[in-house]
């Protein structure tokens, strides 16, 4: 096959770009430069796209020997990511950006645009795998669950990953980088990158308050006492319990939580621990990574975070709403999160929570 | 298969002659500043050369200052007259819109760091300075002008410059000249163009790679930016690297086969408006270099276009400069008219003396699948 592969800089796509190529598939190396005005260097795990990463990708790909270009995908990532991410916070809820990302970029605006020129697919270095079965090309979780990245995966149609490469599926990461190594990749050490990659600071709360201001707003517990007061509703997690600012202790001096951030009245609800327990949720806007999910009930697993647990439920498609029941009760589940839902390790597909019970 | 190479004018094979001479020299031993028998040996052959080289631009051998890159001659020159003129109260640096970064950036820094106040001379569509606008702003400020630098020709379209009539309207101001892609492929002379100072580089002549020439007026002055062994008139101090400066003499004095090129380039435009109707050359009415063409391929953009030339065996360019490795819309592009868009559909195809009509043809073979499948990818 004739494959781009997505170069980050990083370790897991250098690698995943060698066995492309090793596997006899005619591969191009491509940087994304995502950020309008990059940084010159990384510093630690955060941030990408700086020029010290697209330099580091073009080495990889000089010493797997594969021709390697820069695409500017940077007005894309704005509008679709980055714009994205603030929307979903001034609504109140949790966006997972880097979800949006391989939805709108990595498996959409760059394989659209690989497609076009006739190349077949896109290889990236994510822990994730496919596998040819009943239901044609499905999606599943890598053999390295500490590092499976399957949940970010789960936007993809199966249009997408019938277009979609992961070379790296099988392996741990410690093999990774020994692999690396061997293969002469300067990479090999190169630290991961966490955190939210346009936010170099790693300052979610500040980045997020210098774009969408901080207005003081009431921090009220579940009867509408006001006990507090925030600085941008947007700063807060359901669930979170440190930095809430509350003034008033409660009764018993047992912690408060966030239970809830409501944006038009620019309002966060705090109450007691038991109160974030929740047992259904309900998703909108579902993507089925395999065959679509009916009406009648199933038996599987939901992940609602990018390394979070997967919760026995039982789900089904209402033809609106993704729905799924907890076995057990679930304390804070922030809304704009993924839920994703397994049949064993296999993605059946996701949606964005929109409602909890 | 080996790609062909239609980037000449962003560099061009090493001549034969110029390889022989480098490692030769490689192989002398003596520093050119050393008064022994090695050194004299040394500086005997390197003197040959700026000989040699003082001949093909219509210099004195005196007005010859080696540097290590047309960059830097650029440098020295525009840094190096500006703060001649601020001595005399003078602070306003006149440029064109369409220099070569190696003049637009220090000239940027000569305004953020210097308080030099930097006017840019806009050009028309067809890429050639707006010399009213010149005339008019030389009869207002002369008295405040401390440089003026206007390139001989441009290294993204080939427009050429009317340097001659600049330096008339100067009078007394100095001119510098950026003249990179124009030595040896029209005709260019230094003491005719009347400038102050004018900028040569090797490696586009097939000469090696990291040296270059600062023509400079005998007598003229000028603070240096590298000080030490005081060599090259205490303005460019270092080891003088004499393999280079007898391989760069080597290319200059060998014939560049303008006719030819130009024929070349001709047959590629005239094959370029049979093929794909709607594409355009830029400054096509203008006076060129024989060399570069720049074509706007509507509805496309130029780094898709270099990747599928690349895949397709062809190695062009966008001529203009990368941040982060992205292609930025050419400034010269933007200063013609263009549209951010139109700038971004557009790439640069430059010849050069080892070019064959083959190139022409191979690249004619598969330049229109490749802008049908680049306008394909660029679809909303």
């Amino acid at each position: 096959m004739k494959l781009i592969a997505a170069m980050s800089g990083g370790v897991d796509s250098a690698v995943a770009a060698a066995r492309a190529v090793e596997a006899g598939h005619e591969v191009i190396g491509v940087h994304l430069a995502l950020a309008a005005n990059p940084q010159k260097y990384r510093s630690g795990a955060r941030g990408c796209c700086t020029i010290e990463d697209s330099h580091d990708a073009r080495r990889a790909a000089d010493v797997i020997g594969i021709p390697f270009y820069i695409w500017d995908m940077a007005e894309e990532f704005h509008d679709g990511v980055v714009e994205d991410f603030l929307a979903e916070y001034s609504a109140g809820r949790t966006p997972n950006p880097c979800l949006r990302c391989n939805e709108k970029i990595k498996f959409a605006a760059v394989l659209d645009r690989a497609r076009a020129m006739g190349y077949d697919g896109v290889v990236t270095g994510h822990y994730a795998r496919t596998e040819i079965g009943p239901h044609g090309k499905t999606l599943h979780r890598a053999v390295d669950h500490s590092k499976d990245q399957s949940y970010v995966l789960s936007v993809l149609t199966v249009e997408q990953i019938n277009g979609a490469i992961f070379p790296l599926g099988d392996t741990t990461k410690v093999d990774i980088r020994a692999e690396a190594e061997r293969r002469g990749l300067a990479v090999a050490q190169k630290p991961d990158s966490h955190d939210i990659c346009f936010v170099p600071s790693g300052d979610n709360a500040g980045w997020l308050r210098d774009r969408l201001g901080s207005e003081v707003g009431p921090i009220v517990d579940q009867d509408g006492n006001k006990i507090g007061e925030h600085k941008g509703a947007y700063t807060y997690t359901i669930g979170q319990r440190k930095g809430l600012g509350v003034t008033v202790p409660t009764a018993d001096g047992s912690p408060r939580f966030v239970l809830k951030i409501e944006p038009v009245t620019n309002t966060v609800v705090v109450g007691a621990r038991e109160d974030l327990a929740i047992t259904t949720m309900h998703g909108e806007r579902p993507v089925w990574c395999g065959p679509a999910v009916t009406s009648e009930g199933k038996r599987g697993f939901v992940q609602v975070r990018a390394h979070g647990a997967a919760l026995p439920c039982t789900y089904f498609f209402d033809g609106t709403l993704l729905v799924a029941s907890l076995d057990e009760p679930l304390l804070g589940l922030a809304t704009g999160q993924a839920m994703v839902i397994y049949d064993g390790d296999r993605v059946v597909g996701s949606a964005t929570i929109c409602e909890t019970q | 298969m080996p790609s062909i190479y239609v980037d000449h004018a962003a560099t061009t094979p090493l001549s034969p002659a110029a390889f022989k001479a480098f490692t030769f020299q490689l192989q002398e031993l003596g520093n050119p500043s050393s008064l022994h028998t090695h050194g004299r040996a040394a500086r005997k052959a390197l003197e040959d050369a700026r000989e040699a080289i003082a001949g093909q631009v219509g210099c004195l051998p005196s007005e010859v200052i080696f540097t290590a890159s047309g960059t830097e001659a650029n440098n020295i020159a525009l840094k190096g007259m500006w703060w001649n003129g601020k001595a005399q109260g003078k602070k306003v640096v006149v440029i064109s819109a369409v220099e070569h970064h190696a003049i637009l950036d220090p000239a940027h820094w000569l305004e953020t760091q210097e308080g030099a106040e930097v006017i840019q001379v806009p050009v028309g569509v067809d890429g050639v300075i707006d010399l009213d606008f010149l005339k008019d702003l030389i009869a207002r400020r002369s008295g405040e002008i401390a440089v003026i630098s206007i390139m001989h020709s441009n290294n993204e379209t080939g427009v050429i410059q009317p340097i001659e009539e600049v330096v008339a309207m100067a009078e007394n101001i100095p001119v510098h000249t950026d003249a990179v892609q124009s030595f040896k492929k029209v005709p260019l002379s230094y003491q005719e163009l009347g400038v102050t100072a004018l900028t040569l580089s090797a490696h586009k002549v097939g000469g090696p790679l990291g040296i270059g020439a600062l023509i400079l007026r005998r007598a003229y002055e000028i603070p240096a930016l590298l000080h030490g062994g005081g060599q090259e008139r205490e303005i460019r101090s270092g080891t003088l690297n004499a393999p280079s400066i007898v391989a760069f003499s080597a290319a200059a004095t060998e014939k560049y086969p303008s006719a030819e090129v130009q024929n070349l380039r001709d047959n590629f435009i005239q094959a370029i408006h049979q093929a794909i109707p709607d594409a355009y050359v830029n400054g096509e009415a203008s006076r060129r270099l024989p060399g570069i063409v720049n074509v706007t391929f509507p509805g496309t953009q130029s780094d898709t276009l270099l990747l599928l030339l690349d895949n397709a065996h062809v190695s062009a360019s966008t001529g203009s400069a990368c941040s982060a490795g992205v292609h930025e819309a050419s400034h010269v592009l933007l200063a013609m008219g263009h549209t951010e868009a139109t700038a971004q559909s557009s790439l640069r195809f430059s010849f050069g003396a080892a070019s064959t009509q083959a190139d022409v043809d191979f690249v004619m073979s598969v330049l229109p699948d490749v802008i049908r499948t680049g306008r394909a990818a660029h679809l909303k």
